[in-house]
């Protein structure tokens, strides 16, 4: 082990790791140093240079998040030279910055308003740059508003594209005072290989990047008294909604937010979590099918690895990166668009109402879910599925603003039919859940026993790695399952698009030989979505995957086949999975999308 | 620094090369410590502006435990007024080459690179066949080192030692975070050299003729010699090669017009002396100016009375405006105030006053840019203003 060196902090001495940075160190000591470009999910960028600091005996300020201690460093975060260097730098920024706070979308949640405000910037001494560039807002993507004007260059954004999904549609051109954000070719975020998954929204410290708000027009739709308007809302917003309305995060909130809804108007309030037991389902029943094709038939047309498609920011994803492999997709819609098409086909008919005065709403932590609703696809109950899609941020301002006391709002239930919901519907919301949801069913499926792993929960396929696999030997199942004796069920689980593609390129290479692969867009799956509440960090997303797998134990069921609807929709409806029905309403095909 | 305050002429530089088989293949069997030790005790700095020994340089390179390691040959030479580094590449390009093979040996590595100035691509073809000589010769001396030439792309910032690596590396050229240096964290994250071409040049000059000839010229603190690139108000613009320690006095006597106002010395990123500081300043390490410079020491420019400085550090900022990369706040916003700033005094939309809220600043980019370029913006800045302040505001 090395040894540890000393430092002093504002003149306490400290004892720390070799390499640390002064920023953890001053956090160990209880300094506060600013931060701006400096995120927890990214590499160090050291380019705000609001972190600075002065070093004792050195003439130049150094960037804190960007400097390991050396023994002896005697480091001042709050000197003159500091503050005044601090404040320079603010000023800059502001300067730079279309600081027309109360008409923006991030007012009272932007990093830079809280440090010009607690710095005191009362004055513009420098000249106004912003409005002196001819700044455009690219809003052609149904999910992220891209507005030049409020960017400070930090990069946060480029770097969560880069390192956390891949994608690299957000990169640095020109510089200088040109230097700006911006997509290959300037083409709008709509126009490249953007996937909407929102990540660069949850990072950013400004409203440079946001998402594509419909608040106004659910506000005009439940206000209409012509119209039937049901929400859906999906596994993660509940362990998400509480941090935008005062609660810690990881708390769980599902009866508060249903109430919530209600009061807020909608006609009825029911669960993604019930269409995710019915994507296990089909998605379970479409695995087994694949492997009988593959296994017995020997159908060449029939790919394994199945890869789930759940997520709407991996199809766009697969759709533009991996586009040969589109065939190894599951044809199961995401549980919003089940949800959306069984609304105006099964509920309409189950209520005796017009599907054409129904407005389906749906409340997901994902921005990649305002784009899939807008897919040409996504019309088979014969009208547009899924109408609006509004973030859990969304919901958050809604009831903010209908002037609801969310605190001490009583737990209310979802409404009948498509509103209850299974354990394993509910941690589709966490990085694994599919899967396990998937092995719960899938497993007593063929072999009439429960999946065997302690009290259902699959552990391998839990936790925050960014690549986990697991695998389940099939023994003794029943008659018609025979085929499968002995089979072991290779699985990988991925989330975060970098992660994504690594398991892809590992396909592609021949080095994995998977059965079934988990794909989410977002690092830490769905509870770490575009849509969730802002700020993320890696502690922020195990608290709510710890809401979610509590959820899933404090519930009386957890497998997908034993919830009473589902039983009752496939009786009343859809006869069984992946009948002629459900691949007319609950199964589509994607296309192949250009790679720039 | 004490003595020799003359003007002294030198030729060592373009001195003709033609022995740098023998110098190559005699350095090549010295061991790689007696290399280095020679270098410390000739105290020759980086010419390309920082400064920073040469001879600790290759040591900390050296000690460096790496397989793979790099040496680097900084081409960049995109300083305003300075064109020196041109004239070496394509006068005496073998001194280079040898200077870098026995950088390689001194390290340890088998790759070189030049990092070629865009605009100096018409370099490229004469270059490159001096390579295949220089590459044909070293495999007759069973030598393992290739040269290869990387085009920059004509950004100024990729002069900077980091961002120059990045730029090799097919990304954007934005500066690193300091620590760690190039000496351990350098092309590709593998320990590298990376020196001037004037610095290499001067250390064949050094490894032929021994550290003592080198370290016997100059003054203390400031040894050797150094090309200066001469121009603007001047009777012979040119490139000299002068012994360092010079005062700008003489050096004006010599190179001015008889009506010199000023001289920038170190191009845009370094100083402006008046007039009245020519017979206090000297050129050399010590005496605060030249070195202090960004990418490439040895810019001289001359100003006549017919010049008009505001004008001067107008032309200055609007470069730094285009020039610096954009990625950190006082350089990108920084560049932009102080040239939007003075711009606004001049034409009375801010007062007289303002000038010292942007002096402030410039200190401020001084202190907490990421790199040299927004560091020294501050150099030209507050020695034109606290100089020519009436000409900034009438």
């Amino acid at each position: 082990m090395t040894k540890n060196i000393k430092i002093s902090i504002n003149g306490v001495v400290v004892e720390i790791e070799p390499g640390t940075t002064i920023l953890d160190a001053a956090s160990k000591v209880g300094v506060i140093i600013p931060t701006l470009c400096y995120h927890k999910d990214l590499c160090v960028a050291g380019n705000c240079r609001v972190c600075i600091t002065e070093i004792v005996g050195q003439k130049r300020l150094t960037a804190a998040c960007a400097t390991p201690c050396e023994e002896g460093m005697e480091i001042l975060t709050n000197s003159l030279r500091v503050r005044n260097s601090r404040k320079h730098i603010i000023e800059l920024l502001l300067s730079e910055h279309n600081a027309d706070c109360t008409r923006c979308y991030k007012n009272g949640n932007c990093e830079l308003q809280f440090l010009a405000s607690e710095y005191k910037i009362m004055t513009q001494d420098f000249i106004r740059l912003a409005p002196l560039k001819k700044y455009s807002i690219d809003m052609y993507s149904p999910s992220i508003v891209k507005d030049d004007s409020k960017c400070i260059r930090c990069q946060r954004c480029v770097r969560t594209c880069v390192e956390l999904q891949g994608v690299n549609a957000l990169t640095v051109a020109h510089k200088g005072d040109q230097m700006k954000i911006t997509t290959f070719f300037e083409k709008s975020m709509n126009d490249v290989v953007c996937t909407n998954c929102g990540q660069c929204i949850n990072h950013c410290p400004t409203g440079a990047l946001v998402e594509k708000n419909y608040i106004e027009e659910v506000w005009d739709a439940i206000a209409d008294k012509t119209k039937h308007v049901v929400v859906q809302t999906a596994p993660a917003v509940r362990v998400g909604l509480g941090e935008e309305l005062g609660f810690e995060a990881g708390t769980r909130v599902t009866g508060k937010m249903v109430a919530a809804l209600k009061r807020l108007g909608f006609d009825a309030v029911m669960d993604t979590d019930f269409t995710a037991d019915l994507t296990i389902m089909e998605e379970g029943t479409e695995l087994l099918t694949r492997l009988k094709k593959v296994l017995v038939d020997h159908d060449e047309e029939v790919k394994l690895p199945m890869a789930t498609s759940c997520s709407p920011g991996w199809i766009k994803y697969i759709e533009h990166m991996f586009p040969d492999y589109l065939n190894h997709l599951s044809t199961c819609k995401s549980p919003q668009q089940m949800f959306g098409a069984l609304a105006k086909t099964y509920y309409a008919k189950a209520r005796n109402l017009d599907p054409e005065k129904i407005i389906s709403v749906s409340i997901m932590p994902c921005t990649a879910k305002k784009f899939e609703a807008a897919r040409p696809e996504m019309h088979d109950s014969g009208y547009r599925d899924v109408d609006y899609v509004l973030t859990t941020r969304e919901l958050a301002i809604m009831i903010k603003q209908a002037g609801i006391d969310f605190m001490k709002l009583d737990d209310m239930h979802y409404d009948r039919l498509m509103g209850e919901s299974t354990g394993a519907g509910v941690i589709f919301g966490a990085t694994g859940g599919v899967m396990e949801a998937a092995l719960r069913t899938a497993y007593e499926l063929v072999t009439g026993r429960e999946v065997p792993f302690e009290n259902l929960n699959i552990a391998p396929v839990r936790g925050m790695e960014g690549v986990k696999e697991a695998s389940v030997k099939i023994e003794n199942p029943l008659k018609e399952w025979a085929f499968l004796d002995g089979v072991e069920l290779k699985c990988a689980v991925a989330h975060g698009l970098v992660n994504a593609g690594k398991v892809m390129e590992s396909i592609r290479s021949g080095s994995a030989s998977y059965h079934f692969i988990e794909f989410m867009a977002c690092p830490g799956g769905c509870l770490g979505g575009g849509g969730q509440p802002i700020p993320t960090s890696p502690e922020i997303r195990q608290k709510r995957a710890e809401a979610i797998y509590a959820e899933d134990e404090g519930m009386q069921l957890r497998k997908s086949h034993q919830n009473p609807e589902i039983i009752k929709i496939y009786k009343d409806f859809l006869d069984h999975p992946l009948s002629e029905k459900s691949h007319h309403l609950l199964h589509t095909h994607y296309k192949t999308r250009e790679r720039f | 620094m004490t003595t020799n305050y003359q003007l002294k002429r030198v030729d060592f530089i373009f001195k003709n090369e033609n022995d740098w088989e023998e110098v190559l293949s005699k350095n090549i069997e010295r061991p790689s410590q007696e290399l280095i030790n020679e270098l410390i005790s000739s105290e020759l700095k980086g010419r390309g502006g920082a400064g920073f020994p040469t001879g600790l340089k290759w040591k900390l390179s050296a000690e460096a435990v790496d397989e793979i390691k790099y040496v680097i040959c900084n081409a960049d030479e995109g300083e305003p007024g300075t064109f020196k580094d041109r004239e070496i590449l394509s006068r005496v390009p073998f001194k280079v080459l040898t200077a870098m093979a026995v950088c390689g040996h001194v390290i340890g590595a088998k790759e070189g690179y030049i990092y070629l100035r865009g605009e100096y691509f018409f370099l490229q073809p004469e270059l490159n066949k001096a390579i295949s000589e220089f590459e044909y010769y070293c495999k007759e001396i069973n030598l393992d080192f290739k040269i290869k030439i990387f085009m920059g792309s004509g950004a100024y910032i990729c002069g900077e030692e980091t961002a120059l690596f990045e730029s090799m590396e097919g990304k954007r050229g934005e500066p690193r975070n300091k620590p760690p240096y190039p000496s351990s964290y350098g092309y590709m994250g593998k320990p590298t050299v990376i020196n001037n071409v004037e610095t290499l040049a001067h250390t064949f000059t050094i490894f032929k003729y021994g550290a003592k000839r080198f370290y016997d010229l100059g003054v203390q603190y400031s040894r050797g010699s150094k090309l200066f690139s001469v121009s603007g108000d001047t009777p012979k613009p040119g490139i000299y090669e002068l012994e360092l320690g010079m005062s700008l006095a003489d050096f004006v006597d010599e190179f001015g017009d008889g009506d010199t106002k000023a001289v920038q010395v170190g191009g845009a990123s370094g100083f402006l002396v008046p007039r009245k500081r020519f017979s206090e300043t000297a050129i050399g390490f010590q005496g605060k100016l030249t070195g202090i410079s960004l990418p490439t020491g040895g810019s001289m420019m001359l100003f006549n009375s017919s010049r008009s400085m505001f004008n001067v550090l107008d032309n200055y900022l609007e470069f730094f405006r285009e020039e610096s990369c954009g990625q950190c706040t006082p350089c990108r916003v920084g560049c932009q105030q102080l040239l939007k700033g003075i711009k606004a005094v001049k034409r009375g939309e801010k007062n007289a006053q303002y000038l010292d809220k942007l002096m402030r600043l410039a200190e401020t980019m001084q202190y907490t840019a990421k790199c040299g370029l927004g560091q020294s913006v501050a150099n030209s800045f507050s020695s034109i203003v606290e100089n020519f302040r009436e000409e900034m505001i009438y």
